[in-house]
């Protein structure tokens, strides 16, 4: 069964024009059948494969009793040959005869049922593995077309259309400078946060009077009027 | 696996790499459409069904093809799909994508780790490809 050629068709009959299901509907539905027929094809043979295998005990059953009566009727025969009844034995003989010609066509009946329920089982193996690939095929399918439909919305918010997918080069473009931009972020914040730190250091050194607070306008004053001071 | 616990679960999700995921429902609730955080043009459409967990993104359509270069850009994404992990080329219509399929048994995890690779291996197979596209 060429199921992946039906699956490509399937496939392929999606158009690509926009808006569209890239799953051939008619397609699906034909899959679709054909699952469901083969699932009743399976039951058939189901109940086929019972109805033969009934039919073979049967004949086995009737192979046994026709063995029995045979070896039940040479005890006949025996039984009147020692009575020395020729024509008893001889009419006894007739019917084992008979017997075992109904046997012999049982025996081949019983191979033929053999037979058949041999095939049936292959025929229902090989049917159960089909519609399980199908099943998966059909399911693979849906899926798709589930993804696909979804997808055209997507697409509609980035490009406006969903006619067509918008450059992947100038996303991938964009993504990265993002990321670039992102990356150059946290960079300069971690940068500004560690200036931040020793800033705040500083003024601790400084409130402390470790390290000098830096030129006062006061200290300058009282710079200068020591220099006249001095002068005078 | 439910898809609408999956979405409830995936949105503002960041995972222990470090993706934040935001998650909303696509057609309906049929599929989910996630977003990794900045790569907002490479959405990843999520579906479910007996079967399997489909996850796929869009790359670029055959119009972004370079006509010369087409024979070059398809080898080079049959190369490219053995080694690349957990994810596979395909095509659509006129639309080549990236998946990869989940058994509908897979775990939250398991379905992170999918959204994660995928979402880097888009990025990095554009890269790749981008000599062979307009």
């Amino acid at each position: 069964m060429a199921i992946l050629a039906k699956m490509f068709t399937a496939l392929r009959g999606g158009a690509t024009e926009a808006g569209q299901s890239v799953v051939d509907h008619q397609a699906l539905r034909i899959l679709d059948q054909e699952m469901r027929d083969a699932e009743k094809e399976l039951a058939e043979a189901k109940s086929q494969l019972a109805e033969v295998m009934a039919q073979r005990k049967g004949v086995e059953r009737e192979v046994a009793r026709l063995k029995a009566a045979v070896a039940e009727h040479e005890d006949y025969a025996a039984k009147a040959l020692e009575k020395g009844d020729e024509t008893l034995a001889g009419e006894v003989c007739e019917r084992i005869a008979h017997y075992e010609d109904e046997l012999n066509l049982q025996e081949q009946a019983h191979a033929q049922y053999e037979t058949g329920v041999n095939q049936l089982k292959r025929s229902i193996k090989s049917t159960e593995r089909n519609i399980a690939a199908m099943r998966r095929q059909v399911s693979m399918v849906k899926a798709t077309e589930k993804v696909q439909k979804a997808s055209a919305a997507a697409n509609a918010r980035f490009s406006g259309t969903n006619s067509s997918l918008s450059s992947a080069t100038d996303s991938l473009e964009r993504i990265k400078k993002r990321q670039q931009e992102r990356a150059d972020r946290m960079e300069a914040a971690a940068s500004l946060a560690k200036e931040e730190e020793g800033g705040e250091l500083d003024q601790r050194l400084k409130d402390a009077g470790i390290v000098s607070g830096g030129a006062k306008g006061s200290d300058i004053m009282d710079r200068i009027r020591a220099k006249r001071g001095g002068n005078a | 696996m439910d898809i609408k616990l999956l979405r409830e679960t995936l949105d503002e999700f960041t995972s222990e790499n470090g993706f934040t995921f935001a998650a909303r429902p696509a057609d309906g609730d049929d599929a989910i459409e996630v977003v990794v955080e900045d790569r907002d043009e490479f959405p990843i459409m999520v579906s479910t069904d007996d079967e399997q967990i489909l996850c796929m993104t869009y790359l670029w359509d055959e119009g972004q093809v370079k006509p010369e270069s087409r024979t070059d850009l398809l080898t080079a994404l049959l190369e490219m799909n053995v080694p690349l992990p957990l994810s596979s080329f395909g095509k659509i219509g006129d639309r080549y994508v990236v998946f990869g399929a989940l058994a509908a048994g897979s775990t939250i995890g398991d379905v992170v780790t999918e959204l994660e690779a995928l979402s880097d291996n888009t990025l990095e197979a554009i890269e790749v490809v981008s000599p062979y596209l307009n």
